[in-house]
């Protein structure tokens, strides 16, 4: 009882704070909300027993992700109002709606559940957290290094886009204007 | 009154289409990103509640996969709306349309 | 010994690979020296191994690996050093090194210096696979790589249009050939199912006769294509458009000899079906004589070696053809040395005077150049077969073998073209050397060549006069795998009648040369002179009228019938039709661009739009799936099948 009064109240509040996330005219708004909404994520990650992966979801979205957002849009102007498409809203909808109905009833046809079998069963008698830790670094081991090595290129990527003079493009310069860059930057080599 | 997997997929695809229809609708680019999160949390959801009622641990792994490479995502993403920021004033997608056909 | 082997084989290939380098650059001393130095090197491994063979008399084989395994076909990388391909190493290394030698002086003032000796060398590795390899498979893989380098070579100053097209029509000839070549090797993998020298040859007596004929016809014309055996023959003198050091290596002494190669690796299967052999020892002497007269009244210094290497080829195949397989391949180790010098003096010559290759236009030049007058006249002798240099020795041994084999006629045809070959050797001698200094009515000052490249070519020149005392310890390394046949006429009388006549004929046929082209008063030739109205020197000149025949009876034919493919076939239907597909595409190209506006929201709508149209897809397949007697149901209730 408990489960389905906590299913249904986060389930209601996510879909609202989404619903503003992706609807408004204040970009402040929209990462609030959005903040927010993941925070109710994580809750269903409780209630569905999966302690690290809602632990997760708060330090990293809510915390990591927003707070780069947030700088983000400090290099914005986000005091003025965000201009929207005034195009066809009912392609938009109807195309959303249409996509949720499908996957809905790709849903609702009997899933034979007894084909699926457990790969990386829950242990008994150990903590959720212990689990993954179990299975992360055994079996996904490979991977879990990739993805480390991924998000240390991404934060050299993200530095070294932001904080470099990159007002400079190559591909949108003509040819006198590279030049003129090499030169430049020959220069400094020399010197 | 008991909360089935089926529960959580439609959630899942309520979420996920508002994600949709925040990615067609969006002009800012910020706003953009902004909705992809929402696409990428609700298919985590869908994994965790299918992990659970599976008893299988895979999806939680995947759906650890998908908040690291989305936090990725995101450092490359801003850095890239940042410099296109400083050139052009403007993160307006209308503007992008330099690989037209 | 593997060391050697190795070191042997890929040092060509190390040099190539860093003349490569250096390509496109201009040009660099070090790109010729190194690979020259490595070719010594090869030399050094290739002598070390000869001693090897001759003091144990064992045959050095390797595995170097795997290359096709497939099924039953197994064919490895596998290299054998025995009495034959040691040979023919010791003739490849020594003659290439003196060639690469002579090269950095030759393509001095070139400025594709560094590509040349890439080519080079490259050459000389696809030469070391060819004779190295214990396999038709490798030997083929070698017999392409020289065929490619030549045509590379041939064609090396390619800005020169009679410079491409004799090096395509070289490798065009060439490739016709080797299309026989591969069907005779299809046939002894099909019959004998391996392709290993040794393990083929074994299984070959108990085949049925025609089969092996069949084998034999086809290797040979392979053989025939890259030795220039007569009707494939036009190439080489062609061929003499590249470089002079590529024609003294490649086609003189080397590549060109890959054809009597073959036949004597072959030996087992030639010796099993005589007739072919005889046709083999017929075609040889009728080239022999077919191109001597050729060379009798050439005006090209380059193209009367070339068709006097024609000739010493047809030679090498009579011996092989009548199953006097050592004696073929002493002749054609000792004819790589004083053919390769023979025409590295005719370089010299050529660079003396800017080119110019008509004999006519020379003349005293012994005063100016007189070491190179040296070379190219012992060169000459070696050639003619007058004792004691090196072509008498092999010359005479066909001679005999043909005669103690009491083939009579190819034994007077061959005697004959003895006396052709002194006359038209001596004839260049005498015209480019003696007489009068014609060549400053053209106002040209010839030089005598580099002294490093005269020291390079002195090995050359020490080896035709002596190679011929290596006859008897030659015998009897080689004859561990050839045939151990002693040609030795009975009668006593009779083999110095036939050797003394043999060298009186050769002696007077070079006293007639010098008498008739040594004097002062030789003009010009402008074709108003009798002797070039007569119907016989105009059939020479044109060399028998064979390129006009060619040229008429095949290469017009063709080109009509490729004319009448191309406009009617290719352009009316193939071409419509894929223009057609084109167009289609192009138009809904056209039609759709407006999709592609480069608004990213649109497209994004556009991928939503894509989502939902493989969403329905996949619900009504699963539906169907589900399903599939009311779907049946439904079509044929629509009046679908």
């Amino acid at each position: 009882m408990f489960e389905a009064i906590a299913f249904y109240l986060f389930a209601f509040l996510t879909i609202i704070m989404f619903y503003i996330a992706v609807t408004t005219s204040q970009a402040l708004y929209a990462l609030t909300a959005l903040a927010a909404g993941m925070i109710f994520i994580s809750a269903f990650f409780f209630i569905l027993g999966a302690d690290f992966l809602g632990a997760v979801q708060i330090v990293v979205y809510s915390g990591a992700v927003m707070a780069l957002y947030a700088f983000g849009m400090m290099f914005f102007d986000t005091t003025r109002d965000l201009k929207e498409k005034k195009g066809n809203k009912y392609i938009v909808a109807g195309l959303s709606t249409l996509a949720a109905i499908l996957v809905v009833i790709i849903f609702s046809a009997p899933i034979v559940g007894d084909n699926i079998k457990a790969l990386y069963p829950v242990v008994e008698g150990a903590g959720n957290t212990q689990e993954i830790g179990l299975v992360l670094f055994t079996k996904y081991l490979v991977p879990f290094e990739v993805a480390a090595v991924m998000l240390l290129v991404a934060m050299i990527a993200g530095i070294v886009l932001a904080g470099k003079k990159m007002d400079a493009s190559l591909t949108l310069m003509s040819e006198e204007e590279i030049q003129e860059l090499e030169k430049e930057k020959n220069k400094e080599v020399l010197s | 009154m008991d909360i089935g997997l089926n529960h959580y997929l439609v959630l899942s695809t309520i979420l996920f289409s508002i994600g949709l229809v925040g990615v067609m609708r969006r002009k800012n680019l910020l706003m953009l990103f902004l909705a992809t999160e929402i696409l990428l949390n609700s298919v985590n959801i869908a994994f965790v509640a299918i992990s659970h009622y599976y008893g299988d641990l895979t999806g939680q792994m995947f759906a650890f996969f998908v908040i690291a490479i989305a936090a990725s995502e995101v450092a490359v993403g801003l850095g890239l709306l940042i410099v296109w920021h400083k050139r052009h004033n403007n993160i307006d997608l209308d503007t992008m349309s330099s690989m037209r056909g | 010994m593997e060391i050697f082997l190795y070191t042997a084989l890929f040092s060509p290939l190390l040099g190539s690979l860093f003349a490569t380098l250096f390509a496109a650059k201009p040009k660099l001393l070090i790109a010729g020296i190194v690979p020259t130095l490595l070719l010594g090197v090869s030399f050094i491994s290739s002598s070390v191994l000869l001693a090897h063979i001759l003091s144990t008399g064992q045959v050095v084989h390797v595995e170097m690996m795997t290359w096709m395994e497939a099924g039953d076909l197994y064919i490895p990388f596998g290299f054998v050093v025995d009495q034959i391909s040691v040979t023919m190493m010791m003739v490849v290394t020594l003659v290439s090194t003196v060639v690469h030698i002579y090269a950095i002086g030759y393509m001095d003032h070139d400025k594709s210096f560094n590509r040349f000796f890439a080519w080079l060398s490259a050459f000389v590795f696809s030469m070391l696979i060819l004779v190295m390899s214990d396999n038709f498979a490798g030997l083929f893989i070698g017999w392409e790589g020289v065929g490619l380098c030549s045509w590379g070579l041939i064609g090396f100053w390619y800005y020169k249009e009679s410079a491409t097209w004799a090096a395509n029509e070289a490798f065009i000839m060439n490739r016709i050939a080797d299309l026989g070549m591969l069907v005779g090797i299809f046939l002894i993998y099909s019959n004998t199912g391996t392709l290993q020298y040794t393990e083929a040859f074994a299984a070959l007596p108990s085949l049925d006769n025609e089969t092996l004929t069949w084998m034999g016809i086809f290797l040979f014309i392979g053989a025939m294509g890259k030795s220039a055996q007569f009707p494939l023959h036009t190439w080489l003198a062609d061929a003499m458009e590249g470089p002079t050091p590529v024609s003294a290596l490649i086609h003189a002494a080397t590549m060109v000899t890959a054809g009597v190669y073959l036949v004597i690796r072959a030996n087992p299967l030639y010796d099993l079906i005589p007739q072919v052999g005889l046709f083999i020892a017929s075609l040889g002497a009728f080239v022999a004589i077919f191109a001597a007269s050729m060379a009798l009244v050439n005006r090209d210094m380059k193209k009367i070696i070339a068709y006097s290497t024609l000739s010493q080829l047809g030679y090498m195949f009579a011996a092989a053809g009548l199953g006097a397989y050592w004696v073929a391949l002493f002749h054609l180790m000792a004819h790589a040395f004083f053919k390769a010098l023979l025409f590295l003096g005719a370089g010299n010559v050529m660079h003396a005077m800017d080119n110019e290759l008509d004999p006519f236009k020379m003349g005293g030049l012994k005063k100016t150049m007189r070491g190179t007058f040296i070379m190219m006249t012992v060169a000459s002798i070696a050639l003619a077969g007058i004792f004691p240099l090196a072509g008498f020795f092999s010359k005479d041994l066909i001679l005999e073998a043909a005669f103690v084999n009491h083939h009579y006629i190819i034994y007077s045809v061959l005697l004959f073209t003895a006396g052709l070959t002194a006359f038209y050797s001596f004839r260049l001698i005498a015209l480019i050397f003696h007489g009068e200094q014609r060549y400053k009515i053209f106002g040209i000052h010839p030089h005598e060549a580099y002294k490093f490249m005269l020291v390079g070519m002195s090995p050359l020149l020490l080896l035709a006069i002596i190679a011929g005392s290596f006859k008897m310890p030659y015998y009897e390394m080689v004859t561990a795998l050839l045939p151990a046949t002693e040609y030795h006429v009975h009668s006593v009388a009779v083999y110095w009648a036939m050797t003394i006549g043999t060298q009186l004929l050769a002696a007077s046929a070079i006293l007639f040369a010098y008498k008739k082209y040594a004097r002062n008063n030789i003009k010009v030739p402008d074709g108003s002179s009798a002797v070039e109205q007569t119907f016989v020197y105009k059939l020479l000149i044109n060399q028998y009228y064979i390129p006009l025949i060619y040229e008429e009876c095949l290469i017009k034919p063709y080109r009509t019938l490729s004319r009448v493919f191309w406009k009617e076939i290719d352009q009316k239907i193939i071409d419509a039709s894929v223009d057609g597909i084109a167009n289609r595409f192009y138009s809904t190209g056209e039609a759709t661009r407006d999709m592609q506006s480069g608004n990213l929201s649109t497209m994004l709508k556009w991928m939503v739009a894509g989502l939902v149209v493989l969403l329905s897809l996949a619900v009504v397949f699963a539906f169907a799936a589900s399903h599939p007697d009311d779907i049946k149901l439904l079509l044929s209730g629509l009046g679908v099948q």
